[in-house]
């Protein structure tokens, strides 16, 4: 078997994409200290970063305009500056409320109780 | 060949994702959240979208996964071999995301229409295109952008210097 | 010739530029040094000044050929799909005089506030402001489209709000820099409304393409309701104007104004920004014209404010309330005559007001400067023979505004007045006449009770120092003789004129009226102000009522203050009693039913984010399946399927 020959398709880089986004969900759910959080945060950002540019490469199309059919790189560079955006505020906060608190564990960050 | 390329890395990826998820030490999940990072920069090589590799470079390996670090290293207390520990309710945690990815899996094999393999690539994806497109039909996203930095910037400064008592 | 000519007019977009320039120097360079600061912003509007006679000369030479071709440079600015929008300048004879006009007045102002500014503490914030104005209103005067008009428009209003409140510390003029700011926005509002519409209409706002695309519209029978939207579009642009060149009733703030430096009330409130509105109107002209009824509003508005103002200025005894006062009401004037279609004549007035309306000023100014800060004139008097050059100046100003021959008052308005009488507006022709009488009236009280008269002991004036008086007699030169600009055969209506070119010769009958209007009010106010025949006090206490009244500006703040105070009010109490015992019923009981509810549902609030964030997640999963492999009502929304997915 020639596995040069052998394309990737598209719904590989899917499967990969749905992988790390679960990852993701699983430490956002699972994980007690906030940074582990904001990390797993970050794996779900490339996750949909990997299916934008997939979307984008698969479904390309020379018969279109080049300028359009880049759409999908745009919109996952888009999602680059706001998770970079996202990353620096969230760290902030998290700094902030270590101040406060003295910690990072999400446990004891009850305050949306009654 | 790409094929194989692409098989080592997207494992790469996922194996340095679960590290990141699983790891009972805090600082070895920020390393692990690095290689992902650059094993998904490869992922984008092979989909031809070279500018958005060096991107995912610059900004996730390089400057998050630091900024990652540093706040680790600003808040660790304790011991670090336990700093990264699971709550109590993980085992919800791990069937809500097992189920998620079940459905997407079977939505995604069930399709034949999904099963596209690239057609020929001839040019674009570099940054003279995207910055093309950037420029005329994304222009107001990307003044937007540019705006959402600088007041990103500027929140996460005040947010961490802190406001002094008695001013 | 004309070749040589284009290459100088490329070069108009200096002229603004400079003091924009010596703006810059002023605030990030220079702002320690008094000295540096005025000689940089000096520097500056004089060689704008040099540039802006240069470029007057060369439209005056190049003649009718500019007159049809105005000399526009514009390079691209903006390009965001579908709107389109050039930066650039335009040269016509229009805008020559205006820049003209401008750069002097400025100048002029700039060097008498070496004297009258000496010791102030914001000696450089000061000349910062002053170039930064000049700047925006030469700006403004280039524009080439509606949109740049639009932002130098704003940023007048934005140096006139720094300019009132200059002194800030004083309580007044922080007010009234904010009412001026406020009360001008109602008209920009308008305004920019005004432009949005033009936009979405004819999609462009470039002012000769728009004139273009005007006219083809109106010659195109089948766009029913033309002339119904230019209307609409005529009266949003004009409240623009009507904001800016304080017309009835939003003329609230211009008095207000006069709470900013005297040099600043003169150059912004007297000569040049409030002048802004005429200079918009008459550049929109040709959407005026497309609507009767919106040049009939211009031209009854314009001669209602002229009337009124002039008769409250009447019974105001602070110099520069008077002055102000009066300024509303030749804006009236130049109002008033666009609405009738004496184009030229309108802004010839502009022309002639900004010189001897600044001259007043700065007069006022130099008398204000000497009796230090008095400003009621009752408390002047014999100034003439201890201010000699102030008085011989500001006599002029009053014989100029009188509409006395050979002054350059006579001949703009007299224009007017014959332009209002031939194009059929008796009404209107007689409002302004009396208003003549009236201006004429109030005017020489002004001069006969400050300058002449008895001397009071308490005061000791002195003539201004030379930075003062040069510019006054500079002013007084051209009040003097700026009106003959009307006389030769290429005269001021050849160049600046809207349609064909139709000479007019002079109506000397109408003329003698006007005149005999003029010294009639002269006369008038020497019988009772100098010769005492009649006793002012006697006059004001035969009719107490009326007196009160124009000494009180028709009351015009207090019925403003009375409408915001009762009529706003009283539907705030009205709202507020719905609000209490209706909306706020409903709302309380469908509280009382949640608080209930919540008492129980509360205990699932564990305050675990990650909690809620599993449930949130565990519903979108369940959508999801749904959406994915569901039948029926839901699955048709499928986005999957809209997708090319799942079958």
């Amino acid at each position: 078997m020639n596995l040069g020959n052998l394309s990737v398709g598209l719904s590989t880089y899917l499967l990969v994409g749905a992988m790390l986004f679960c990852l993701g969900l699983y430490g956002v759910f699972a994980k007690r200290n906030i940074i582990a959080i904001l990390m797993s945060l970050e794996l779900m950002l490339n996750a949909v970063n990997i299916n934008f540019v997939a979307f984008n490469r698969f479904l390309w199309n020379q018969k279109i305009d080049i300028h359009y059919i880049l759409t999908g790189n745009v919109a996952a560079l888009f999602v680059i500056v706001v998770a970079a955006a996202e990353i620096a505020v969230g760290l902030a906060l998290v700094i902030t409320i270590y101040r406060n608190r003295q910690s990072t564990n999400v446990d004891e960050f009850n305050w949306l109780k009654w | 060949m790409g094929t194989i390329v692409f098989f080592i890395f997207a494992i790469l990826a996922i194996a340095a994702a679960s590290g990141v998820v699983t790891s009972r030490n805090i600082v070895h999940s920020a390393f692990y959240l690095a290689l992902s990072f650059s094993g998904v920069a490869v992922l984008y090589v092979l989909m031809n979208a070279d500018f958005l590799a060096a991107v995912q470079l610059l900004v996730y390996t390089g400057a998050v996964s630091i900024m990652v670090v540093f706040a680790v290293m600003l808040t660790l207390r304790g011991e670090v071999s336990d700093s990264n520990p699971e709550n109590r309710k993980w085992g919800w945690g791990a069937f809500i995301s097992v189920l998620l990815f079940a459905v997407i899996a079977l939505v995604v094999l069930t399709n034949s229409d999904w099963r596209v393999l690239p057609s020929a690539w001839t040019s674009g994806g570099s940054a003279e295109d995207m910055s093309l497109l950037l420029l005329s039909q994304f222009m107001i996203p990307f003044e937007a952008a540019a705006v959402l930095l600088t007041v990103a910037l500027a929140g996460a400064v005040i947010l961490a210097k802190g406001v002094k008592e008695n001013q | 010739m004309f070749k040589e000519m284009h290459d100088l007019f490329q070069w108009a977009w200096l002229i603004p530029a400079l003091p924009f320039l010596s703006f810059l120097l002023i605030a990030f360079v220079t702002k320690r040094s008094k000295g540096l600061s005025s000689t940089v912003s000096i520097l500056a509007i004089l060689t704008a000044l040099g540039l802006a006679i240069a470029i007057g000369l060369g439209i005056i030479q190049s003649g009718a050929e500019l007159v049809e071709h105005p000399v526009i440079v514009s390079a691209n600015w903006l390009n965001i799909w579908g709107l389109k929008i050039d930066i650039g300048t335009v040269v016509d004879p229009l805008s020559g005089m205006m820049l003209f006009v401008v750069a002097l007045v400025a100048s002029m102002v700039q060097i008498y506030s070496l004297g009258y500014m000496q010791g102030d503490k914001g000696w450089s914030r000061y000349y910062a402001y002053q170039s930064l104005f000049a700047f925006s209103m030469l700006g403004m005067v280039l524009a080439t489209n509606l949109l740049q008009l639009f932002i130098f428009w704003e940023l007048v209003g934005l140096c006139s709000y720094l300019l009132i409140g200059f002194w800030y510390f004083k309580v007044s003029a922080r007010e009234a820099a904010k009412k001026a700011f406020i009360t001008t926005r109602v008209g920009d509002f308008g305004l920019l409304l005004g432009i949005l519409f033009l936009y979405n209409k004819f999609e462009t706002l470039d002012f000769t393409a728009l004139s273009a695309a005007l006219s083809t519209n109106l010659q195109n029978v089948a766009v029913v309701g033309t002339v119904g939207y230019v209307t609409v579009m005529a009266f949003l642009i004009f409240m623009g104007p009507m904001g800016k060149s304080g017309q009835f009733p939003l003329h609230v703030w211009l008095p207000d104004a006069m709470e900013g430096p005297t040099p600043v009330s003169a150059l912004i409130h007297a000569a040049t920004m409030v002048v802004a509105g005429v200079y918009l109107v008459a550049k929109m002209y040709f959407l005026f014209e497309a609507s009767p009824v919106a040049l009939q509003f211009v031209a009854g508005i314009g001669a209602f404010t002229a009337i009124f103002a002039a008769s409250i200025a009447i019974a105001q005894d602070d110099i520069k309330r008077i002055l102000a006062y009066s300024t509303l009401s030749q804006l009236g004037y130049m109002v008033f005559a666009l609405g009738v279609g004496a184009y030229s004549a309108s802004l010839f007035h502009l022309m002639t007001h900004a010189f001897f309306k600044a001259l007043m000023f700065l007069g006022a100014g130099s008398v204000i400067h000497a009796l230090h800060e008095k400003q009621n004139i009752w408390d002047m008097g014999g100034l003439w023979r201890k201010m000699p050059i102030t008085g011989t100046t500001f006599f002029i100003g009053v014989l100029a505004i009188s509409g006395v021959p050979p002054f350059a008052g006579f001949w703009s308005k007299d224009e007017i007045l014959a332009g209002a009488f031939q194009n059929g507006h008796p009404i209107i022709y007689a409002v302004g006449l009396f208003t003549a009488f009236l201006t004429a009236f109030y005017m020489s009280r002004l001069f006969f009770v400050a300058f002449m008269g008895p001397e009071k002991p308490q005061n000791h004036p002195h003539e201004s120092p030379l930075s003062m008086t040069i510019p006054l007699v500079i002013l007084a030169c051209f009040s003097a003789i700026g009106g003959l600009a009307a006389l030769p055969e290429h005269n001021f209506s050849f160049f600046i004129h809207f349609g064909e070119f139709e000479p007019e010769a002079m109506n000397w009958g109408l003329a003698g009226i006007s005149v005999v209007a003029g010294l009639l009010g002269i006369g008038f106010a020497y019988y009772i102000y100098v010769k005492e025949a009649i006793k002012a006090e006697s006059i004001a206490a035969r009719f107490p009522i009326v007196y009160r009244i124009l000494n009180n500006k028709y009351y015009i703040d207090e019925v403003y203050l009375w409408l915001i105070h009762h009529i706003m009010d009283g539907l705030g109490k009205v709202l507020y009693f719905i609000d209490i015992y209706i909306v706020d019923g409903i709302i309380n009981g469908i509280a009382l039913l949640t608080r209930g509810s919540a008492k129980v549902l509360r205990r699932t609030g564990t305050g675990q984010l990650q909690t809620y964030a599993m449930v949130f997640f565990f519903a979108v999963v369940v959508i999801f399946m749904v959406f994915a492999f569901g039948e029926g009502q839901l699955s048709s929304l499928n986005p999957l399927a809209m997708l090319g997915g799942v079958k």
